[in-house]
């Protein structure tokens, strides 16, 4: 089954690239033909070239024929993927790279652009753009689902500080909720640096986050701020790019949607993922923050130099879980759960993270050996779900992207909510002073909607502040 | 691609202006080595295939990219009713490129007197004025902003500017306008100076969705630091006078006239400011952003511009002025291009538009550090807009543009409004303007209460300086 992207905004198209690139150079690694036809069937459709029936190339995937067969009738693999941003400079330069890669490509006509982009103002993007390009948008993905056998479902990248990828993302989304009313919606979502890249950037999310709950099955986040600290303290990168962060962004999402075998699967690599991830996951639709955790993370040189055990990377992933680190260094090895026999926290250890649920995916030579008793203790769960509802988990022998073995953590968790907090907390303060409301004002969000968005996000951090 | 139209009124607007074409159109040359037509050029200039004045091809050109260039055609109108500038414009190596529909030219002069700019011949050439503009934006696919160059201390510049600008509102209420003042020193040598700027302080406050001032003494400061350096002849200091930031070697003038060095300050700005519009990188930043960013209450729009560096060193042995130098450079008062110390003042926003190969790890990197010694205002402690664009400036391998809004522009207009008390307490020069049809003394009244309640509103905003404002109790849920 299929899942369909659409690329939002210059945030989700450079993230988005990035994860094709990933997920067709990690399906077309030598041995593995299983693995690699599931993968590109996810996420590509194949063009025959020449007068090559269909059938013909899938045969050749498949077949263990020399590849000199696969040569002569290779298919090109198209992503399956639309591309929508209100200015045309990124998506130009996506479709180039993409081409020039020589393994995969865009489609066609595939993508949506304007000449003037949306300013930075949510607004802008969900009132006036959105509604205004809706039909040509929806025709695009329309084509693009028609395209599957069968559809798993929609996958939407976008940031939430611009104008486009919050705006017009939240807006698209929307539509998707519309059309498909019975598909899978997964959101992947950039959150932005602490710090600032855009000074609304906090009113962009809220509106976006806000609207985003009511619509989406599941929203996946990346925080600029961790990513930016796993390219330096993890992969020793010294002038981290943009470029370097969207490669991470990827490798971990990446790692969470190439093929697996799940529970469910019976043996052959599962076909639902988006679908499979939300059951096992949002369960409750208070709680649908996603946060991702992979280990390890290395620069690609020390990688042959390096051994990996499953005790010792599971061990640091629990870890990193239960204290709320989200990446392998400076894991904090004080926290520690409480005794099994009392829930009550003791006032001089550091508060631990409690999970709703976990879902656990492990890649890579023996797998099946690997110990996970560790993620089924009860103590790491709230107390209304029991821990094997609460615990999944998925295998791959395959190694991906190069590392022999590797574990990645999707938790719906408290992890993301301080920073949640943070966001909402720098949004209130600055509409306490109603500075750039006139912006916001001026295209159709008035001062009740900010209101709204404020109290369903309250009402989020009151829900997960009460998990523990 | 967004397109930009560029409206220069009066002498100094115009003499800002042309160096602002020489110089935009050497950096395309610098960058565009083919010669075909891009989307880059085409947010200032058309390709233009059909010209009557040079007998060109007579088929109607599409502004398509791709094309060979042919005759370049910038997107501006040229306004000024007295003719030795324009004229001089159009006989000096930029005549090629000007077409005659889109100038408009009188022949007296506004007497250095805002009622007539602004009332005679406002009303007088109102039609042609809106006629050369739609003109101008019907060649453009996507017109996304006007930019006006002016300055406030003359007639012309100050009082025709403005009103073209309450002009621009009227026909164009949806494109972005941003306005390039220049303010007129302390020792200006037109006596109603003070007048004419106030009198246009309030179109501004009121019509424009983005100011930049720039104060000419600030100008002749950062021309003389350069000259000195390039002076000193010390090893290891010596600069590549082709690319200081008021350098205008490469484009088409000749030789250098004497306010060049200066307007080239001011061109160089507006280059900077529309580089991210028109060229890639990986975090734009268009024009619409910069007011939507910068602009937290309608009337306090005015962003104080500083460009660094001011030049390079020409010995390529001497490791180049770090990376860091130049973000620390932005915030020091010697940089900025009105008289003003913004470290001292209350930042309401900043943004950074970078050039060059500049990564975002160095930008993180150097906010981090600036930022515990620039004060900013409770509600925005964290607010900084970026932009990263790949392409430099010419002579330079980096660069940056630092808008700031701050409220260090009050001590500027209180000044501003001292001068003009001064003259209006003993009513000198009245006359001149109450003479001219349709002005009224109310019209002094209302500028100065406009501008005294734009210094109230700075006011109360540096009030909150330095104070500990709790932060706003947050909405109680139910549970």
């Amino acid at each position: 089954m299929s899942v369909v992207t659409v690329q939002l905004g210059q945030c989700g198209n450079q993230v988005g690239h990035e994860l094709f690139d990933l997920t067709c150079s990690d399906a077309r690694g030598g041995q593995r033909r299983l693995y690699g036809s599931a993968s590109c069937e996810r996420f590509f459709h194949q063009t025959a070239h020449g007068g090559m029936s269909y059938s013909g190339c899938v045969f050749c995937l498949y077949g263990t024929t020399a590849y000199l067969f696969l040569s002569f009738c290779w298919s090109e693999l198209v992503a399956r993927a639309i591309l929508v941003d209100m200015e045309p400079k990124v998506i130009n330069q996506c479709i180039c790279r993409a081409s020039r890669s020589g393994m995969w490509r865009y489609g066609d006509t595939s993508y949506f652009s304007q000449k003037q982009g949306s300013g930075n103002n949510w607004a802008n993007g969900f009132c006036v753009l959105g509604p205004r390009h809706r039909d040509e948008v929806e025709e695009l993905v329309r084509r693009e689902v028609e395209r599957c056998d069968r559809l798993a479902g929609l996958m939407a990248i976008m940031s939430v500080a611009g104008g486009t990828g919050s705006g017009v993302g939240t807006y698209v989304t929307r539509c998707l909720r519309d059309i498909f009313p019975k598909s899978f919606i997964l959101n992947h979502l950039t959150w932005p640096y602490g710090t600032g890249e855009v000074i609304v950037q906090n009113y962009n999310s809220v509106l976006t986050l806000a609207h985003l709950y009511q619509l989406s099955d599941a929203i996946l986040v990346h925080e600029n701020d961790t990513v930016h600290r796993i390219c330096s303290q993890l992969l020793n990168i010294k002038h981290i790019s943009f470029s370097d962060v969207n490669r991470v962004i990827a490798h971990q999402l990446g790692s969470v949607l190439q093929p697996t075998l799940t529970a469910d699967s019976d043996g052959v690599y599962g076909r639902n993922p988006i679908g499979e991830l939300v059951s096992a996951l949002t369960c409750h639709p208070e709680y649908k923050l996603l946060s991702v955790s992979t280990i390890p993370q290395m620069p690609s040189s020390s990688i042959a130099y390096s051994t990996f055990s499953w005790p010792g990377l599971l061990k640091h992933l629990r870890q990193m879980l239960i204290s709320n680190s989200k990446m392998e260094e400076g894991i904090d090895w004080q926290v520690q759960l409480p005794g099994a026999s009392g829930r009550t926290r003791s006032l001089i250890a550091p508060s631990f993270n409690t999970s709703l649920a976990n879902l656990l995916i492990l890649r890579g030579k023996d797998v099946y050996s690997a110990e996970t008793g560790g993620f089924e203790d009860p103590a790491l769960y709230t107390s209304w779900l029991s821990s094997e509802e609460a615990f999944n988990m998925w295998k791959s022998p395959v190694p991906f992207n190069k590392y022999e073995k590797s574990a990645t953590l999707v938790s719906n968790s408290q992890a993301l909510l301080r920073p949640l907090d943070n966001m909402v907390g720098k949004a209130w303060n600055m509409f306490a002073s109603r500075a750039y409301i006139h912006q916001y004002i001026k295209f159709g969000i008035s001062e009740e909607d900010f209101l709204d968005s404020f109290t369903s996000l309250e009402q989020v951090i009151s829900s997960y502040s009460q998990l523990s | 691609m967004t397109q930009s139209v560029v409206v220069q009124v009066g002498q100094c607007g115009n003499q800002v202006g042309c160096r602002f074409w020489d110089l935009a159109l050497r950096e395309h040359a610098h960058v565009n080595k083919k010669g075909v037509y891009d989307e880059a050029l085409s947010s200032f200039f058309r390709n233009d295939l059909w010209n009557e004045d040079r007998g060109g091809v007579k088929e109607q050109c599409n502004i398509r990219a791709g094309l060979i260039i042919a005759y370049l055609n910038p997107q501006a109108v040229l306004v000024d009713m007295e003719e030795g500038v324009v004229n001089e414009i159009l006989q000096g190596p930029l005549r090629e490129v000007f077409d005659s529909t889109q100038l408009l030219t009188d022949v007296s002069g506004s007497g250095n007197n805002w009622a007539v700019g602004h009332m005679t011949y406002g009303s007088a050439y109102r039609e042609q004025i809106v006629d050369k503009l739609r003109k101008a934006a019907e060649h453009c696919d996507c017109l996304q902003c006007f930019f006006l160059i002016h300055s406030m201390g003359g007639g012309t510049g100050s009082g025709l500017g403005t009103r073209v600008l309450g002009l621009l509102e009227e026909e164009f209420p949806e494109v972005c306008r941003i306005v390039t003042s220049i303010y007129p020193s302390a020792e200006d040598d037109v006596i109603t100076s003070p007048y004419n700027s106030i009198l246009a302080m309030r179109e501004l406050t009121e019509h424009a969705d983005c100011v930049l001032p720039v104060e000419n003494q600030s100008l002749v400061d950062i021309v003389n630091k350069i000259k000195q350096m390039s002076h000193i002849g010390k090893p290891g200091s010596v600069i590549k006078t082709d690319s200081s930031v008021i350098s205008g070697q490469g484009g088409l003038s000749g030789a250098e006239k004497p306010f060049d060095a200066m307007n080239n300050i001011v061109a160089n700005l507006l280059l900077n400011i529309t580089s991210s519009a028109r060229f890639e990188g990986s975090l734009n930043m268009d024009l619409n952003e910069i007011a939507m960013n910068l602009v937290p209450f309608p009337r306090l729009h005015y962003l104080v511009p500083s460009l660094t560096p001011l030049y390079t060193l020409a010995d390529v042995s001497v490791p180049t002025r770090r990376l860091d130098q130049m973000f620390s450079d932005a915030f020091s008062k010697d940089h900025q291009l009105i008289r003003a110390d913004p470290k001292h003042s209350l930042y309401l926003a900043c943004a950074l538009m970078v050039r060059g190969n500049v990564q975002v790890s160095d930008l993180r990197r150097n906010i981090e550090r600036l930022k515990p010694s620039l004060p900013f205002v409770s509600w925005n402690q964290e607010g900084w807009k970026t932009g990263l664009c790949s392409v430099p400036p010419v002579g330079h391998s980096h660069s940056l543009l630092a808008l700031a809004n701050n409220t260090c522009v009050k001590p500027t207009f209180i000044e501003l409004r001292e001068r003009f008390t001064k003259l209006y307490r003993k009513k000198a020069h009245l006359h001149h303007y109450l003479h001219v049809d349709g002005m009224e003394q109310e019209f002094f009244s209302e500028a100065v209460s406009s501008l005294d309640s734009l210094i109230e509103e700075y006011n109360q905003l540096d009030a909150t300086k330095g104070r500990l404002v709790p932060d706003a109790p947050r909405l109680d849920i139910a549970r």
